[in-house]
């Protein structure tokens, strides 16, 4: 059988095969071979026959290094990314907690070690191996259908130098009762049908076209709006403040109040706007009586909305001045000492005015403090100025004698 | 029922341990019986009415899962004060049930207990099923789930990067690399077997198919011992792995500070609960399993015994961390968690919690009895108290714990709606149908790693083995 397929022989022999039925004989086999010299050869069976590499003469194969390697690499990378993403492009401060502590960024680095060794295995087990190697020569022998499920089989390749198709095909057969078979390559490649790797191309090409839109949008300015696939809260179906809207007869989109309503918390809120002045001019006089009690209100108000830019002593340095100062933040304004000569001969209806409608950069907080703090606020401002640029004369006489001045 | 147990089971005897495949034993039967559930032309009756069930389920699910993401996270009975509600339950729940497979795969081939064999492949297809229905939840619960991805870090136009500080990312790496790791394990014991099913196909459709996946396995001994080494690495990464899904799904709740969550013994005891729920889930598909499919043989009374008696244990764990949180709770001194504590058992969700108690604790402790560990019925029933005290659980720690927060004036009720249910409902639908299509289409049964643990498999001359040294 052997001498006819040589002589048939158009196409190339790739081995001689032999057919064993038990993981005794192969071992044995294996072991013969082996010490025949033979160097390319393999065995095959349904399952890992335990000690055969030591038969065949097979090295420990290099697969723990490569998933070491990996997985190393996963610990440092993961380790890198975490703190050069959170610590270093995009800072994220929460609680004050260090930007980048090991402890909590133990999790994500263990995970993605095990995912890289992982991947390691698994793929440096397939590369090694040659697969995926669709077809192969041995698969040509009908017989060996059997290697993945009872039968055992050894392949002796043509390329190995002491490769004889007739002394091979005979080493075999002494160790086996079954015929042994020689083995042609036809030539016949592994790969996948034409069609189908033409569809894997297809559809490989397809999955980018999603990255190459993108990176398309990003590298080129356009004029047009952005495509909102899902339109999300940037499109609300809304009518915006100065657009016609059809709705209403006077077609506004912006409501005036009905007739006849006022608004919450608008009631004299124009009154209170125009309160430090009359007419043209800043009124100079409270209209509402100033007592102690009116004073406490003020300095308690004062400490609340003032005293962060102003300072609990009006010399404009608060905590929010120091501060700004201190990062020399570009665009800041110094907000004024109170007892700058200018500002002290403010009349009190200017000072009302200040707090209640801001002036230049400070804004007004006519929204939060109602008209009578706003005057009792001015009122403990006037103290506070009158305070630091007092003299002895300013205090009452009863009250000297605990300054200890005359 | 219960007639194929064997006379052989001494368990008790190290040396005459009871066998691990019965009946012909020869390496060719295992592959006819294996690959004979494939390639039947017909699967029997009961597979096409579970099935269609199983796909109506299904589609109810995409159907659910479609509407909420249509109209939002509204449809769900997550509200004030419960934001976290059936997703976070479900979610964890399958996840849990997950670990059953990889720790068979894994751990108990790390500790060389050979009768996994039997039983791995399903169990380890069964985790990658629970993953599929676990990760669907914390994907569409986000709310806008076209950016999820958003979750990764995927530089994009914002310039933002996640942050990687925050238990809910660790979440997404520790499951995302769960499933990605299952896969490749359970695949990679495919591979041989995929071989075999390729090269006894009949149709060039099947050759095809088999034959692409199974990478042109030829069974080679300079494979094998990659392919070996490669299993072992891949079950030493898997075992801490496995641990540590669990745990970092325990610190979703563990690192917040809502009393009841916050507390140190969660992770141990949520791994001793996946386990617990796991091997419930794997019980509870495997004995109709066999049954439908005959596989009596190779996947033995003694399988289904072992997997009682992990069982057994890890319900007791369960239940002692259920009594250690109690005594720290009141031995911490800390009011608001000794208040949780006691709503929990005596407060409005009280059902709940003594249901859960009463399913995870009390009912297992019936597997000390040999005769309820070995009968079918018994364990089938016991298997599905786990299934619903372990959702049970998940439930009382997520709801009991936000419906009585800091604020008494938030205090709620959480009630699900009818799309929470559907959904759940549905996730059972998708379990299901996966692994009834896995049972007719992929060999049930690890083939190769089976004949590894027959007598015929070890060579005998030379090395010192006698037969039926194997056995065990
Ligand atoms: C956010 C910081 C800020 C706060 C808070 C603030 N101010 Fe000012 N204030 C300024 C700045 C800045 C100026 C100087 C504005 C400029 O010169 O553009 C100023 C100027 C003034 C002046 C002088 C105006 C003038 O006539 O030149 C007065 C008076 C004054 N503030 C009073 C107050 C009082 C009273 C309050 C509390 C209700 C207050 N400010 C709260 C920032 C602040």
């Amino acid at each position: 059988m052997v001498e006819s397929a040589i002589q048939a022989g158009a196409k190339p022999v790739y081995g001689v095969l032999a057919e064993f039925d038990d993981v005794d004989s192969i071992a044995k086999a294996a072991r013969e071979v082996r010490d025949a010299g033979y160097e390319r050869f393999d065995v095959y069976s349904p399952f890992p026959i335990h000690g055969i590499e030591r038969e065949m003469g097979l090295r420990p194969t290099k697969l723990p290094w490569i998933v070491l390697v990996c997985g190393l690499s996963g610990t440092s990378l993961a380790l890198f990314f975490q703190w050069w993403s959170n610590a270093v492009d995009y800072p994220f401060k929460i609680s004050g907690k260090p930007l980048f502590g090991i402890p909590a960024n133990i999790p994500v680095t263990f995970e993605f070690t095990v995912l890289l060794s992982a991947f390691a295995a698994f793929f440096g087990m397939l590369v090694l191996n040659k697969l995926p190697e669709l077809h192969r020569p041995v698969f040509e022998s009908q017989r060996f259908r059997r290697a993945t499920d009872d039968r055992y089989f050894l392949a002796i390749e043509a390329n190995d130098p002491l490769f004889d198709a007739k002394r091979t095909s005979e080493l075999l057969q002494k160790l086996t009762r079954n015929p042994v078979e020689l083995c042609h390559d036809s030539g016949q490649s592994g790969a996948l049908p034409s069609w189908l790797r033409a569809g894997f191309v297809g559809v490989a090409a397809l999955a980018l076209l999603p990255l190459a839109a993108t990176v398309w949008a990003r590298a080129f300015d356009t004029t047009r709006p952005p495509i909102h696939i899902v339109r999300d809260m940037d499109s609300q179906q809304r009518f915006r403040a100065q657009v016609a809207n059809p709705v209403f007869a006077d077609g506004r989109a912006m409501r005036p109040d009905p007739l006849g309503t006022v608004a919450w918390g608008e009631l004299g809120a124009s009154g209170a706007a125009q309160a430090g002045k009359r007419g043209d001019t800043f009124v100079d006089a409270f209209p509402l009586p100033v007592t102690s009690n009116l004073l406490e209100r003020g300095r308690e108000r004062f400490a609340v909305y003032c005293t962060p830019c102003h300072g609990q002593s009006g010399y404009g340095d608060g905590l929010v001045a120091l501060r700004a100062s201190e990062l020399q933040e570009q665009n800041w304004v110094q907000p004024s000492s109170l007892h700058d000569p200018l500002v002290r001969t403010r009349p009190v209806g200017q000072i009302y005015d200040t707090i209640v409608n801001g002036v230049r950069t400070m804004p007004a907080y006519g929204r939060q403090v109602s008209s009578d703090d706003a005057w009792a606020i001015t009122a403990y401002v006037k103290a506070l100025q009158r305070s630091q640029n007092a003299s002895v004369d300013d205090v009452p006489l009863p009250e000297r004698a605990k300054l200890g001045v005359q | 029922m219960t007639v194929d147990s064997t006379s052989a089971l001494h368990l008790d005897e190290p040396y005459a341990r009871p066998v691990l495949v019965e009946g012909d034993r020869d390496i060719a039967a295992v592959t006819r019986r294996v690959c004979g559930v494939v390639e039947a032309p017909k699967p029997p009756k009961a597979w096409y009415v579970a099935i269609t069930i199983t796909s109506a389920m299904t589609v109810m699910l995409f159907g659910c899962v479609a509407y909420l993401i249509a109209t939002g996270v509204g449809v769900w009975g997550n509200n004030s004060p419960a934001f976290w509600g059936w997703d976070i339950v479900n979610f964890v729940f399958w996840v849990g049930i997950a670990h059953a497979g990889t720790l068979i795969s894994a751990i108990l081939f790390l500790l060389r207990q050979k009768w996994r064999t039997s039983i791995n492949r399903a169990a380890e297809a069964m985790t990658l099923f629970a993953v599929c229905c676990a990760g669907l939840y914390p994907s569409i619960h986000v709310g806008r789930i076209w950016v999820a991805y958003w979750l990764f870090p995927v530089p994009n136009q914002m310039q933002m990067w996640p942050n990687f500080r925050s238990p809910l990312l660790w979440d997404v790496f520790a499951v995302s690399t769960y499933a990605t790791v299952s896969l490749l394990f359970w695949y990679m014991g495919l591979v041989p077997d995929l071989a075999t099913l390729r090269d006894r196909a009949t149709t060039k459709l099947r050759k095809g198919l088999y034959g692409f996946f199974a990478l042109g396995w030829c069974g080679s001994a300079r494979h094998w011992q990659r392919y070996e080494r490669a299993y072992l690495i891949l079950a030493a990464l898997a075992t801490p792995l496995v641990l540590s899904v669990h745990s970092v799904v325990s610190f979703d709740f563990a690192v917040s500070q809502v009393p009841g969550w916050h507390t140190t013994i969660f992770p141990p005891y949520f791994v001793a609960g996946a386990i617990f729920s796991g091997f419930g889930m794997v019980v509870t598909t495997m004995v109709p399993a066999r049954e439908l499919f005959g596989l009596k043989e190779l996947v033995t009374l003694r399988h289904l015994e072992n997997m009682n008696k992990v069982i057994l244990a890890t319900g007791s764990m369960v239940g002692l961390a259920y009594a250690t949180e109690f005594f720290i709770a009141w031995y911490g001194g800390n009011p608001y968690e000794r208040f949780v504590f006691l709503n929990r058992a005596l407060g409005p969700y009280w059902w709940a919690y003594w249901l859960m108690v009463f399913c995870n604790v009390v009912a297992p402790q019936f597997l000390w009895v040999k005769k309820i560990r070995t009968n079918l019925w018994a364990m089938f029933v016991i298997s599905i108290f786990v299934n619903i005290g372990m959702w049970l659980e998940r439930f009382v720690i997520v709801v009991t714990s936000l419906t009585r927060d800091y604020l008494p004036t938030s205090w709620g009720y959480f009630a699900p709606t009818w799309v929470d249910i559907c959904t759940f409902a549905g996730t059972f639908g998708l379990f299901l149908t996966l692994f009834l299509l896995f049972c007719r289409y992929l060999p049930m049964v690890a083939i190769a790693e089976v004949k590894t643990v027959l007598p015929a498999a070890h060579p005998h001359g030379g090395h010192g083995h006698k037969e039926g040294a194997h056995h065990g």
